[in-house]
């Protein structure tokens, strides 16, 4: 390297003295391509978010230039594709919203209780064997938790509630509650694992008892970090499709009520994708109006957080 | 209770001339061990009240060991062991023995930490942290002893307009106030200080050490420092502490004067640690 460096003339006057400050090329290159290759990979997925949404965009602008944007939001059926075609959105966006408060009454409860428990009260061994096996749960197949919702779930809670029919948001936003669990939880538990100690002591000192110590001090504490748990959680749900398109049915039902069956966005998408429609036809387009419907609800629910991580951010 | 100490009190002035302090805490043959190292060896010590005790010592010397024994920090991790005894007076109890609850333990003996710990809340809330915990919910009551407790901390002239707000927004030495005034909302018998000014500049120490002063007339203090001059500035008996021995303890003036073992002058006059 040495030589390198002494091969580059010194801009500077003086002796051999002064060539041992000077800047080393190679050192330089390595350095530039190394920050070229980190910037390129971050540039991918800046890219890949600015190309899905130049898409969605683009199509959606088509499809608003025959459907109004009044109509969208305020019609109250969906039959993009019969002769008499309406598009109101707010039918899908029902079905998605009633599905992911079901998964989320399950999930944030659950998987906050399970991140206290692990993080603060199980014992070390408890700890190891039991944070695998839930980070499996988030590993299993969807359509394995679609068909589980069907054939298992469905069935269990049709003997509880009578009348309930096969396909039901209910059955289908447990089973997507029991998904998203592990994804909360564990990144509730990460949270409060980066309590530091001493805060603990502190309150342990004070001859708190250990629930008192996490509910009052712990869980505060790291809030921020348990927030970000919570709209990771609603993110997966909003945007969950297989579970939905095979256990929840799919016909367009403008409902809030869980018993129903009812088609979501992502429910939509999935099967008008599977059909044979025509490219640049009206009940093409009407995908990526969906598409940019999920997409800005999921956008909404990232600024919530955002915000309130800012809002609760604790320094200790 | 009351009446048992008083005795306690009368019983030492009859016998003597000059008052003798009553003994609060009582370590005999204490040992301790973290897992198989054997942190503290046969230590046997009085902790006397409403006077500052100082443990001295170099860094590993089993100083915070030792304090962190009389409010059973230790039981908070696994593979920490206790042999030997604390007693607490006067009710005369081992605060060590299995049947003691530490809890019990921590709602007579308060801590003050090395770093100012303050809780994500607000001041008064911190403040209240400890009756909260003990199920007090009378307003009534918590302003009371909040007020009380923020006084006697010398932080409610500083604080008192911005009781509502985060405890982070206090500067350290003000946090460290907050944390005593926290251990001592709820009238502890012993408050142990570990360390308390090693995260602070000059002055916000000498505040604290102000402070202590001031409240040896209310509780019994025992407080670790890293620093000797802070020990005879601030206590009235001091303890040498080496490699989990108890070298030699007495009255800090003599200590510092004219200590009885040559390893002490020599940690005392720098020559060593």
């Amino acid at each position: 390297m040495s030589a390198v460096a002494s091969s580059v003339p010194s801009l500077l006057p003086g002796g051999a003295n002064s060539k041992r400050l000077e800047r080393r090329l190679t050192r330089h290159i390595k350095e530039r391509v190394i920050e070229s290759v980190l910037f390129l990979a971050a540039l991918v997925s800046v890219l890949t978010t600015v190309g899905i949404m130049y898409v969605l965009i683009k199509e959606s602008v088509v499809f608003f230039q025959h459907v109004s944007i009044v109509d969208f939001l305020t019609d109250t059926q969906w039959t993009p594709l019969f002769d008499d075609a309406h598009f109101g959105i707010m039918v899908l966006l029902s079905g998605t919203l009633t599905s992911s408060l079901v998964a989320l009454a399950i999930a944030i409860p659950l998987g906050t209780i399970i991140a206290i428990y692990l993080s603060e009260f199980a014992p070390f061994v408890v700890r190891e064997v039991a944070k695998p096996f839930l980070e499996l749960l988030g590993g299993i197949p969807t359509i394995v938790y679609g068909y589980f919702a069907l054939l298992f779930v469905s069935p269990i809670l049709q003997t509880l509630i009578p009348g309930l029919p096969g396909f039901s948001l209910l059955a289908a936003g447990i089973v997507m509650g029991i998904m998203i669990i592990p994804y909360v939880s564990s990144i509730a538990e990460d949270a409060m694992r980066a309590v530091p100690m001493h805060l603990r002591e502190g309150s342990y000192a004070m001859g708190a008892t250990r629930f008192q110590t996490a509910i009052k001090v712990v869980v505060p504490a790291a809030f921020s970090g348990i927030a970000s748990a919570y709209i990771l959680g609603i993110s997966r749900a909003v945007g969950e499709t297989m579970i939905l398109a095979v256990a929840a049915g799919m016909q367009p039902n403008l409902t809030f009520n869980p018993l129903e069956p009812a088609a979501t966005i992502t429910a939509y998408i999935v099967q008008v994708a599977l059909g044979d429609l025509p490219h640049g036809s009206i009940g093409y387009q009407t995908i990526f109006a969906a598409g940019l419907t999920l997409m800005l609800l999921t956008l909404v629910f990232n600024i919530l957080g955002h915000m309130l991580r800012k809002k609760f951010r604790e320094a200790y | 209770m009351v009446a048992v100490m008083k005795n306690h009190v009368a019983e030492h002035n009859g016998r003597e001339a000059a008052p003798a302090p009553v003994v609060k805490a009582d370590a005999r043959k204490l040992n301790f061990y973290y897992g198989e190292f054997h942190a503290l060896k046969d230590l046997n010590m009085p902790v006397h009240e409403k006077q500052v005790t100082a443990l001295i010592g170099p860094s590993g010397c089993g100083k915070s060991t030792f304090l962190r024994c009389f409010n059973r920090m230790h039981d908070l991790y696994p593979g920490n062991r206790y042999q030997g005894e604390i007693v607490l007076h006067p009710d005369n109890v081992n605060v060590l023995d299995p049947s003691v609850d530490p809890i019990e333990v921590r709602m007579r003996i308060s801590m003050v930490f090395q770093k100012p710990n303050p809780f994500p809340k607000s001041i008064y809330e911190n403040v209240a942290y400890g009756l909260r915990v003990r199920g007090e919910t009378k307003t009534r009551v918590l302003n009371e002893k909040v007020q009380e407790a923020l006084r006697s901390a010398a932080l409610w002239d500083e604080a008192k307009d911005r009781l509502d707000k985060p405890a982070f927004n206090l500067s350290g030495g003000q946090q460290q106030r907050l944390c005593i005034a926290r251990a001592l909302a709820t009238n502890p018998e012993i408050l142990l200080f570990d360390e308390p000014t090693s995260a602070l500049d000059p002055i916000a120490t000498g505040a604290i050490e102000e402070l202590i002063h001031d409240l040896k007339h209310k509780v019994t203090i025992l407080i670790v420092t890293h620093n000797m001059q802070q020990a005879a500035r601030v206590s009235d008996y001091t303890a040498y502490m080496y490699l989990g021995e108890l070298i030699e303890f007495g009255v800090t003036d003599e200590i510092f004067i004219k200590p009885k073992k040559k390893q002490t002058e020599d940690y005392i006059t720098g020559r060593f640690g």
